[in-house]
């Protein structure tokens, strides 16, 4: 099984349009998953049922018995965090703050703190035409969000049998979130734009990248507002070593797809056949098919 | 006054709103640009400057292998599993999973542990134009703990009268970071359901807090009304929409401020700013 995850480092390159159209256009059956779980949005572009769905618990939390509590503060003061509040001599843990850490548990001389688990989200399986999908919904404000991730891979992984491709919609950024998306892929699809801030956030992901072992390749999105930075981002990739496998012109059929809930990949326009020759060479270069 | 950009999708135009919202500013009075997205800061390329830098480092333990007895203690302690003990001392430490909750170094009955800093990022410094001031922080590639970074270029802001912070996409933990202490939001989005989704996601983080907020509608497009269906529904005002537009295109890729080639850009960010300030409650 060939595991492909899509991301970018910067935001809003179109990575959940790419990632979708590979779904479209690869034979079936294949396994996808939602790795962006602050902002879901795979599911938007495919058609699916829902399997099954079910709660997720990323790290225990504190909390403080009040009938046991005895005020000395211990807890606040080796708090890293700032997670615990006083009010009128009554302590209590922020959960925003509180990390799981446990130091307050090991420190409370009256044993009045205990860790519980706290809901952080909730995991999806979906069946759609092309086969399962994972996605996931992260409670907002949650700390948990690299956790998520991984247990959406899992989540579809467990699932799968003989199917060929693994293909995942991967979060914006390099921190926790990515860095736990692209662990354990063969490789990493980049879609670009051709913008100062495109090329910015590109070469800090490809170092990021670098850490692991997997081939990364590029796509320059909308690569004809900006000629000059396209050949700017060309040029990066080529002293990286990267292959550039598509550059897709900007084109409002992509947005009208976006507006229908499709992959562009369904209608014909410019954009669609570059994503095509895109997916072809990709296809041949990691012997999907 | 505390106003903070962010989005929940990525790309929707926060630091394009940020940045040229700071320049409009700038005529009238000094601004503080703190840059919270840590994982891929844009501002300083919209104001390039040299300037200098800190580190942001975080604590971690040493283990002192002559008085580490292997009694495991640390590794018990340890919620994230950074800690493993081997047959010899000292333990096999991970790094990248320490949270620096210093539970391990409490808990050792040899005093075989002590910290020391370990970098994870740097706060860069820089007055790229007059009356502009830019913090940006920077997580360095590889590393996880933004929420640190964020905090650390948020406390050397301290208290500037006019801070706009730009924050990163998504609803996790270092979106909170950013947005906590901020006297208003500006959410910004784009007339697509990609948008609009991601709209009552980060919607829902700004109501958590509590924070005042607002919406921006970029790319945007009389075809899609939803988000605006969305806004009135939820008692948000739609601040400002910018269409798709290719010559704003061209600017922002070129790492350019439409407010500043488009003058009728900058009276539209200077009017934002008075719009917000009322509606935050702020005379100033």
């Amino acid at each position: 099984m060939k595991k492909i995850v899509v991301i970018s480092g910067k935001g809003g390159t179109g990575k959940t349009i790419f990632t979708a159209s590979l779904t479209d256009l690869i034979p079936g059956p294949i396994g996808i998953a939602d790795c962006d779980v602050e902002a879901a949005n795979l599911a938007l572009l495919l058609e699916h049922v829902d399997v099954r769905s079910r709660p997720f618990s990323g790290l225990e939390k504190a909390g403080i018995t009040q009938d046991l509590c005895v005020g000395c503060g211990l807890c606040k003061v080796n708090c890293r965090f700032d997670a615990i509040e006083c009010q009128d001599g009554e302590y209590t843990v922020d959960p925003v703050h509180c990390e799981g850490c446990g130091v307050c548990v090991d420190i409370c001389p009256e044993k009045a703190i205990v860790m519980g688990p706290m809901r952080d989200g909730t995991i999806y399986l979906s069946r759609t035409s092309k086969g399962l999908m994972s996605h996931a919904e992260l409670c907002a404000g949650s700390g948990t969000s690299g956790l998520l991730v991984d247990q959406v891979k899992k989540e579809i992984t467990g699932e799968m049998g003989d199917e060929k491709a693994l293909i995942a919609d991967g979060p914006p950024g390099i921190g926790c979130p990515t860095i736990s998306a692209v662990s354990g892929m063969d490789a990493a699809v980049i879609v670009t734009e051709p913008s100062v801030s495109g090329l910015h956030d590109l070469e800090r992901l490809v170092r990021m990248a670098r850490g692991f072992d997997i081939r990364l390749f590029l796509v320059i999105n909308k690569y004809d507002l900006e000629p000059g930075m396209s050949k700017k981002v060309e040029d990066y990739a080529s002293k990286e070593k990267i292959p550039v496998i598509g550059c897709i012109p900007f084109d409002p059929a992509v947005v009208d797809a976006v507006r229908k809930g499709i992959p562009p990949t369904r209608q014909d326009s410019p954009a669609s056949q570059a994503i095509r020759s895109a997916y072809d060479k990709l296809a041949e270069m990691m012997e999907l098919v | 006054m505390n106003i903070i950009v962010a989005s929940g999708k990525g790309g929707t135009g926060k630091t394009l709103v940020a940045a040229n919202l700071a320049y409009a500013l700038s005529d009238q009075k000094e601004v503080l640009l703190v840059d919270c997205d840590v994982e891929e800061p844009n501002l300083h390329l919209f104001f390039p400057q040299g300037g200098y830098e800190l580190p942001v480092t975080t604590p971690v333990p040493v283990f002192d292998a002559d008085r580490c007895t292997g009694c495991g203690r640390c590794a018990e302690v340890c919620r994230y599993g950074a800690i493993t003990v081997l047959k010899e001392p000292p333990p096999l430490f991970f790094e990248k999973l320490c949270h620096s909750c210093g539970g391990c170094e409490m808990s050792c009955p040899e005093g075989a542990i002590h910290e020391e800093e370990r970098a994870i990022g740097k706060i860069r410094f820089s007055n790229p134009r007059d009356n502009i001031i830019l913090i940006s922080g920077i997580l360095d590639e590889g590393e996880v703990m933004a929420p640190r970074v964020i905090a650390a270029a948020k406390s050397y802001a301290g208290g500037h009268p006019t801070t706009i912070l730009d924050a990163s996409p998504g609803i996790a933990c270092p979106v909170v970071e950013a947005m906590q202490g901020a006297d208003y939001c500006i959410l910004v989005t784009e007339s697509t359901p990609f948008g609009l989704h991601d709209l009552a996601l980060a919607e829902s983080v700004t109501r958590c807090l509590g924070i005042p907020s607002g919406v921006i509608i970029n790319r945007f497009s009389e075809e899609d009304d939803q988000v605006t269906d969305f806004c009135r529904s939820k008692d948000l005002p739609v601040l400002m929409t910018i269409p798709f537009d290719r010559e704003i295109a061209r600017i922002q890729n070129t790492g350019g401020l439409i407010s500043e080639s488009m003058p009728a850009y900058r009276e539209k960010f200077a009017d934002l700013f008075s719009r917000v300030t009322s509606a935050g409650g702020f005379s100033r």
